[in-house]
């Protein structure tokens, strides 16, 4: 296979190599980039905002350093352009999470995540589009119009991370932080036919990421293989004091294991409880044929029953709710963002609820009130507490399906994209669509989504999920790093090499 | 302002047809450097909004995290307290919309409180001398205050009618432990002075284990009184008043007094009483119904996602409990026994907020009498003339201490010790610079001393024949006018002594 000598279809690791190497400058990366957008973006839409300047100035001073201390003064990501999801903050750029109500809002602080992109030398193109504040399979939710998948403009990106994932699908950047609350990275991944990963709860500081739902929230890496989302993956994580749920503890080897992926002796489950009924013909097929394949490369592969998983998703739509029912009380317009009805005739109470009317989209005051109902006194306990038993029993589900298996798996998504519109007016229809990527979330384990070739019917991407114990993230990368090789060598090109041009 | 006021009945009568139900909540803020869930300062009266930063301010993506200072505060309080100390405990979210609160949520703990089943010993004064009175404590929890609101323009300064209102975030986040008694029954007339000493009695326990300044004048000790009262001989509860912010020991006294005798005359005249909250006004003396409570807030508490549980080790625990410092009523009891006062003149320097510096004046080599003497009486009541407590009067225990070596030693006659404690209120530098600055010193020296009294005598002819006549008392106009040709330097009984001797009476 040749590689490519357009800079914006190299990996994120040829490119960081290009730059250490000077065959091309940081500069020359990052403007092929803006060039990129410039061209397709107008019909992807997967930026908010494209900060241009800002990152012209990030490569150059990428540049600078190389002329200075040599390659050996360079990341192994530096000079490697990113796109950013707009849920993160970022000193001085606009921060809206797809909401009018923080449109206009520009953060004085970095999100850690942010600051560690800047300080290894990553290239932050812009903010990505999303669902508002992070609630959507389909990025249709966004208050500033949805996304367009880059396989097919009439279909949607996945969500909430829509447009992180469609802008690394549409190769207007190698790389892009997705953050992911009950399948927010996974599944836009799964249908854009890009490689995805929800780290282990606390393995990624949340500081700067605003909060949909804190105990669920974990923001990771987006990119087209394996190795570039590890590699994106051990910048951004680590311990962070500004987190208390941060953990504490050393990042788990995954740039080892992307680099040597290897399954044979190891054990795979495929969990029963996500196949089957409810997913489409050609996704349960391709999940299927890449199981068979995981035992040619050498897994054990074994049937495992997580009983629980079936009542995630209810239990999911109860903690949610009733999180981001408390977060998004701060938007109430008095300190930051949108203010309305404030003409000196009104008190503080009533330019609140009139802010937090205009400012919020359908989406947003769907789960603010259905938090609301559930924490209520009377219901807490029949609603709220009823799902913490469920997420304590996902959570043992988990624990004993990793005391006979080393990884999980399942499809990532039930099917392939659908059509832009198709599900909008049925919440629950769009809901389903986490069905098996919410377990993680609730137990706080990590998870990853590769693509897995094409759906016969549709010839849309499909994903496969791999789910590892708590900070057990290497094992992700090595079951997906070998895979993704079994696939190249199979397919004989990337997937996305598959997809029409734009 | 004036407020309407409530009916009221008269107290004895209170007393025969009911009882009083009594419920303390206590605010204490604690003297942390930095605030509960973030690094901001916490000084007091810093400009508005220059203690704040993204966490505090609620700004999107901003996270708390855990003051490791104000959990060992509170657990220290809580030990103090008697208390259990949670060995695992969580944050809890309490949901409702406030501008003050940054966040609309304020973050505290709910079912899992820090501290709690503990209890506290108080006295109080009774008609047959002090009594101990046990108060059980419910719990000891941790939280964070809210910002404060200012309303400007309008006539009251309320809310309602004002222009427009400003907020300062510098006090939002700053660690609060609130401690709660449980219901305190059966205590009939002693309910306003129990409140009283409970509210005091915890006041000097926070001090002495540092954990506040606890200045109820600048609320970082607040007091909310729940009181009901249930007709005598019924078993039934009353419903129950919320008065909050009662910002001094002699209010939270007097506020229980004024809701005994409100509530008994409403309820005499067959009215009910209102489960609401009522603002206590100290220039009036009266409270005034706020919010109603009818339809009760939902607070929608659940565990704070964002922090992580307090698990306060075992070990650590018992070595905090082991380093507790002296409990205030000890302490009391050792000062009473070591200065050799009576419980009421114990009582009387409890009230006047004077034993710590007494104690220091004491310790800077002050006789005990002569320490409480001067605390009580002078500073006390230039204390009281200038509205401040006497720990804030700006002259230290040392400069007392050394008044006092400067009087036994004769150098200071009492009036000229005075004059040098007015100097070094004014700012004149130590006793010592007063002395010098202003030329006090005893005019020890009987041959100047007896010139003036010749000046006297010639001048008070008259007099000088009524005390030759055994008239002694006239004795003072003579005495009083070598004083002033002295300008008050000499020593009085030494002049008297002279006169008397020349006079030869
Ligand atoms: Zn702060």
């Amino acid at each position: 296979m040749t590689e490519s000598t357009d800079l914006t279809r190299m990996t994120a690791a040829r490119l960081a190599s290009v730059v250490a190497t000077g065959d091309a400058s940081a500069v020359e990366v990052a403007q092929a980039h803006l060039d990129r957008i410039t061209a397709v973006d107008a019909a992807v839409h997967a930026f908010l905002h494209v900060d241009t300047a800002g990152a012209l100035a990030a490569a150059g001073a990428v540049d600078a350093a190389r002329a200075a201390g040599g390659a050996a003064a360079l990341g192994p990501l530096a000079g490697v352009p990113l796109a950013l999801k707009d849920v993160l903050t970022m000193e001085g750029i606009p921060t809206t999470c797809g909401s009018k109500i923080l449109e206009g809002w520009r953060p004085a602080y970095d999100a850690t995540v942010t600051r560690r992109l800047k300080e290894a030398g990553v290239v932050i193109l812009g903010k990505t589009n999303m669902d508002e504040f992070a609630m959507g399979s389909s990025t249709e939710h966004s208050a500033y119009g949805p996304t367009h998948n880059p396989w097919d403009l009439t279909r949607i990106p996945g969500g909430s991370g829509g447009g992180s994932a469609a802008a690394v699908a549409s190769y207007e950047a190698p790389l892009a932080i997705g953050t992911d609350t009950g399948g927010s990275i996974r599944q836009p991944a799964a249908v854009t036919g890009t490689v995805g990963i929800k780290p282990t709860y606390g393995g990624v500081s949340r500081y700067g990421l605003v909060a949909l739902a804190s105990s669920l929230d974990q923001a990771g890496p987006c990119a087209r293989t394996v190795l570039d989302a590890a590699l994106l993956h051990a910048v951004i994580a680590g311990h962070d004091p500004l987190d208390s749920t941060s953990i504490d503890l050393p990042v788990p080897p995954v740039v080892e294991a992307a680099r040597h992926p290897d399954v044979r002796g190891m054990r795979v489950g495929v969990v029963r409880e996500l196949t089957g009924d409810g997913y489409q013909a050609g996704v349960q097929q391709r999940f299927d044929e890449s199981v068979a394949l995981l035992e040619e490369l050498g897994a054990e592969v074994v049937e495992v029953s997580c009983p629980h998983f079936p009542y995630a998703l209810a239990a999911y739509y109860l903690i949610l709710p009733s999180e981001c029912s408390s977060n998004l009380a701060k938007f109430d317009g008095m300190r930051f963002g949108l203010r309305a009805g404030d003409d000196g005739t009104r008190s503080v109470e009533e330019v609140m609820g009139r802010t937090r009317a205009t400012g919020f989209g359908d989406e947003a005051i769907r789960r603010i009130m259905l938090g609301t109902y559930a924490l209520s006194a009377g219901y807490y306990d029949a609603y709220y507490g009823s799902a913490q038993k469920v997420r304590t029993l996902v959570t043992r589900d988990f624990a004993a399906a990793f005391e006979q298996v080393d990884v999980l798996v399942s499809p990532t998504a039930p099917t392939t994209a659908f059509k832009l519109g198709a599900k909008l007016d049925d919440p629950l229809a769009m809901y389903l669509n986490d069905v098996a990527t919410i377990p993680a979330n609730l137990a706080g384990t990590p998870g990853l989504s590769l693509p897995i070739g094409l759906a016969p019917e549709d010839g849309l991407p499909v994903g496969l999920q791999v789910m590892a114990p708590v900070l057990a993230d290497h094992l992700l990368y090595r079951v997906g790093g070998a895979l993704e090789a079994a696939m190249l060598d199979r397919w004989g090109a990337p997937i996305l090499d598959g997809a029409p041009a734009l | 302002m004036t407020h309407p006021t409530d009916p009221l009945m008269r107290w004895d009568d209170v007393l025969a047809g009911f009882d009083p139900v009594l419920g303390l909540e206590v605010h204490v803020e604690l003297g942390t450097q930095t605030k509960m869930f973030c690094g901001c300062r916490t000084e007091f009266g810093a400009a508005p909004n220059t203690q704040t930063c993204p966490t505090c301010l609620a700004l999107p993506g901003a996270l708390p995290v855990v003051n490791a200072v104000a959990v060992e505060s509170a657990v220290r309080l809580g030990l103090a307290l008697n208390c259990s100390i949670a060995s695992w405990c969580r944050f809890a979210r309490k949901n409702y919309f406030y501008p003050d609160m940054p966040k609309n949520y304020q973050v505290s703990q709910y079912d899992e409180p820090i501290a709690y089943g503990g209890w506290l010993d108080v006295e109080v004064p009774t008609p047959d001398g002090p009594r101990i009175h046990r108060i059980e404590i419910e719990r000891a929890h941790m939280e964070e205050d809210t910002g404060k609101s200012s309303h400007v323009g309008g006539e009251t300064g309320r809310i309602q009618g004002a222009e427009y209102s400003l907020v300062d975030y510098n006090r939002a986040g700053i660690p609060l432990i609130e401690v709660v008694t449980k219901p305190i029954e059966g205590i009939g007339a002693l309910a306003p002075e129990l409140a009283r000493a409970f509210v005091g009695e915890l006041r000097a326990l926070v001090v002495a284990l540092g954990i506040s300044d606890a200045h109820m004048h600048q609320g970082s000790l607040r007091c909310d009184v729940n009181l009901s009262l249930r007709r005598t001989r019924v078993d039934e509860l009353g419903t129950r008043s919320e008065t909050k912010n009662v910002n001094s020991l002699r209010s939270v006294a007097r506020a229980v007094r004024y809701e005994m005798q409100r509530q008994g005359a409403l309820l005499e005249a067959g009215g009910r009483v209102v489960q609401e909250t009522r603002h206590w006004h100290e220039d009036t003396g009266v409270t005034t119904s706020g919010r109603s409570k009818e339809q009760a807030e939902d607070y929608r508490y659940f565990p704070e996602p964002d922090l992580v549980p307090v698990a306060p080790d075992a070990a650590w625990v018992e070595e905090l409990r082991s380093a507790l410092p002296e409990m205030p009523a000890d302490r009391r009891r050792r000062l009473q026994a070591d200065w050799g006062v009576s419980d009421l003149e114990m009582t009387a320097v409890l009230n006047a907020d004077a034993l710590a510096v007494i104690e220091a004046t004491i310790a800077d080599g002050a006789d005990p009498a002569a320490a409480r003497k001067w605390w009580m009486g002078e500073l006390a009541r230039l204390a009281n003339e200038r509205d401040v407590e006497l720990g804030q009067l700006g002259i230290f225990p040392a400069d007392v201490a050394r008044v006092i070596a400067l009087v036994e030693a004769g150098t200071l006659t009492d009036t000229m010790a005075r004059a040098v404690v007015d100097g070094v209120l004014a700012g004149e530098g130590s006793p010592d610079d007063v002395v010098t600055g202003r030329g006090l010193q005893v005019v020890g020296d009987d041959v100047s001393l007896l010139a003036a009294i010749d000046e006297a005598v010639a001048a008070n002819p008259d007099v000088v024949e009524k005390i030759r006549a055994g008239k002694v008392t006239a004795a003072g106009v003579i005495v009083g006018a070598v004083m002033k040709a002295t300008r008050g330097q000499a020593d009085a009984a030494r002049v008297r002594e002279l006169l008397m001797a020349k006079l030869g009476v």
